[in-house]
């Protein structure tokens, strides 16, 4: 549902970011409809889970599961990127229902879970916040600003989800900045880590499992190894799909793979 | 863009070769602040008010990026631990987690030096508290040329022109430790975030009770004069009072207007002054886009026809030098602001 939406939304704006949508699918789906402690009909419930999509590009496919679970009539998604409307490219927290935070600068979104991390021990509320990041957001230096202090205040209902898909815009990670050892990194800042992949749903919410429900612990870590354009054979590991545009041939090609693997 | 060059015969010059900055105005930087009686009160009261704000107020959280000490926050910190946060030297971070508190509900104030929360943290200002209107409150002190020989790193004289130029942000100077108090406790009302610009500290006072009349948005007109007004902000409001004394003394009636809002401006206080013809305005921050711009476009917007002169830091890096010799040099000294003004007042008569 998330890529078919993803796929739809783009024909709307014209151009999309699939790829780094699609390996993050299994992902934002089981968070959603698996993991998360929400209620659609009161988006701002004070004891309500956050997530921050701090990869904001993303939002294509954050969007449809928002709609599915009711926080806005999914008619709304039919202005994505029009003007005047609620839907752009990254998501606008005073726009749209579900969102907990904007964000579309990359390296803002784990200090911003920091600081609702620490602002639930101040208010005495036990959620959790989530916070997404890609891979290549790593290189942001205020990433570590905020894994350096999530280590020193002990923020462990703070949880680092990595889309580790391995491509940015201009090429492999590797080769562009280097990324690994991520877990390393992060253990080194007093993190505890998990390494899964992300397209396995049984594993990611297995390792949604093991977080520990505790305060004043470890912030927790967890690198999902996925596939950038991941269910299209076509954006599989190919790095000009990070933003495109299907021609209308290539649009039902690529839906009918799609839906093929849905069956 | 030609590059910058020292003129030989200029003042700057003169330094390049390693001399000592002479202070322009007359006479020197200590003599200037002779004769003047003011009373020294510790400016730096926001860690004591807002923990005193705090005992009723639960919103009320404190970070700040290893500087508890030179803020004062840790006044703060002894009485409310658990609303204290103390982030290290990391700003971005600090700025982007205090949106992230206001975003459950909390009121964050944030302290550090007016030059890294402006410059360093622009963009967590501009994109995690201004854009989605988190109230989240900058305390962004020793401002402008205060830290004297720290040097240009330290100093701030963008963060006006920087700030208000970002929508839905609030931005004000606050004069003195009991306008201060008024404005943190107004700023509990206040929706939005709040850039507020306060100096090293050691600020003389003006106002002699904390105003219980403060809005932001809403200048104070301290003196009234028929031949010039003074709009002044921050750290220039006591010096422009100076001034005024000093011209009066010469047979020149100036008043003087605390602007202490920059955004929104209070379009009725420039009306009123540029009504009067002439306008100078002083701040310790460039010329360029702080309070002069401000007013040179309400000026120019609302079709005033006032004569203006924008008085402050002329777009470059000040000289290395203790604050009161600086302020001397840079004519942002009482005497220096009296001889700005009387010199505007010569070339248009």
């Amino acid at each position: 549902m998330v890529r078919l939406e993803t796929l739809r939304l783009s024909r709307i704006a014209g151009a999309g970011h699939y790829s780094g949508t699609f390996s993050a699918a299994e992902l934002l789906a089981t968070l959603y409809y698996h993991r998360l402690r929400l209620d659609p009909t009161t988006p701002d419930w004070p004891d309500r889970d956050r997530f921050i999509l701090s990869k904001g590009h993303a939002a294509i496919g954050l969007y449809p599961i928002l709609a599915d679970l009711g926080y806005f009539d999914a008619a709304w998604l039919e202005s994505y990127t029009r003007l005047g409307s609620r839907f752009g490219d990254h998501p606008d927290m005073r726009k749209i229902p579900g969102i907990d935070f904007s964000s579309g600068s990359l390296g803002h979104g784990l200090s911003i879970g920091l600081g609702m991390a620490l602002a639930g021990r101040v208010t005495k509320h036990d959620y959790r916040t989530y916070v997404m990041v890609g891979d290549g957001e790593l290189a942001e230096g205020q990433v570590w600003e905020a894994a350096m202090a999530a280590g020193h205040f002990r923020t462990s209902r703070l949880v680092c989800v990595v889309d580790r898909n391995r491509l940015g815009i201009d090429g492999p990670t590797e080769d562009v900045m280097t990324q690994e050892p991520i877990e390393e990194r992060f253990t080194a800042f007093g993190w505890a880590c998990q390494r899964i992949n992300g397209h396995d749903i049984a594993a990611v919410l297995g390792a949604f499992g093991a977080l520990p429900d505790v305060d004043h612990g470890p912030p927790q870590l967890i690198v999902a190894d996925t596939v950038k354009g991941r269910g299209v054979a076509r954006m599989e590991n190919d790095v000009s799909w990070h933003v495109g545009n299907l021609g209308p041939e290539d649009y039902e090609a690529v839906r009918a793979e799609l839906m093929a693997g849905l069956s | 863009m030609t590059p910058r060059t020292p003129t030989p015969g200029q003042d700057q010059s003169e330094v390049f070769r390693g001399e000592s900055p002479q202070p322009k105005g007359s006479p020197s930087a200590k003599g200037s602040e002779k004769g003047i009686v003011r009373r020294s009160v510790p400016a730096f009261v926001a860690g004591e008010e807002l923990a005193d704000l705090a005992e009723h107020d639960e919103r009320i959280v404190v970070l700040t990026a290893d500087l508890a000490s030179a803020n004062r926050l840790n006044d703060f910190a002894q009485r409310h631990p658990d609303r204290f946060f103390n982030v290290g030297i990391a700003e971005k971070n600090m700025i982007s987690a205090a949106a992230g508190m206001a975003s459950t509900g909390l009121m964050p104030f944030v302290g550090t030096f007016a030059s890294f929360a402006s410059l360093l943290g622009y963009e967590q200002i501009r994109t995690d508290c201004a854009y989605p209107g988190m109230p989240v409150r900058i305390l962004a002190h020793h401002s402008g040329i205060s830290l004297g020989y720290y040097g240009s790193s330290h100093h701030a004289l963008e963060d006006l022109a920087a700030m208000r130029v970002v929508a839905d942000l609030t931005v004000a100077c606050a004069t003195d430790a009991n306008q201060l108090r008024a404005m943190l406790r107004a700023s509990l009302d206040l929706s939005g975030p709040l850039y507020l610009r306060l100096g090293r500290g050691r600020d003389p006072e003006v106002y002699a009770d904390v105003p219980s009349n403060f809005r932001f948005g809403v200048a104070a007109r301290l003196r009234d004069g028929a031949h010039a007004t003074i709009i002044a902000t921050g750290s220039e409001v006591h010096p422009a009072l100076e001034a005024a004394e000093i011209l009066a003394k010469q047979g020149i009636d100036v008043g003087v207007i605390d602007m202490a809002t920059i955004k929104p401006l209070d379009l009725e206080a420039v009306r009123e002054a540029g009504e009067g013809g002439v306008i100078v305005t002083v701040e310790e921050h460039s010329i360029i886009g702080g309070l002069g711009g401000a007013i040179a476009e309400a000026l120019a917007d609302m079709r005033i026809p006032a004569m203006l002169k924008r008085h402050g830091i002329h777009d470059e890096y000040v000289e290395i030098g203790p604050p009161a010799g600086l302020y001397a040099h840079y004519r942002l000294d009482s005497s220096g602001i009296a001889n700005v003004v009387r010199e505007f007042l010569d070339e248009l008569a």
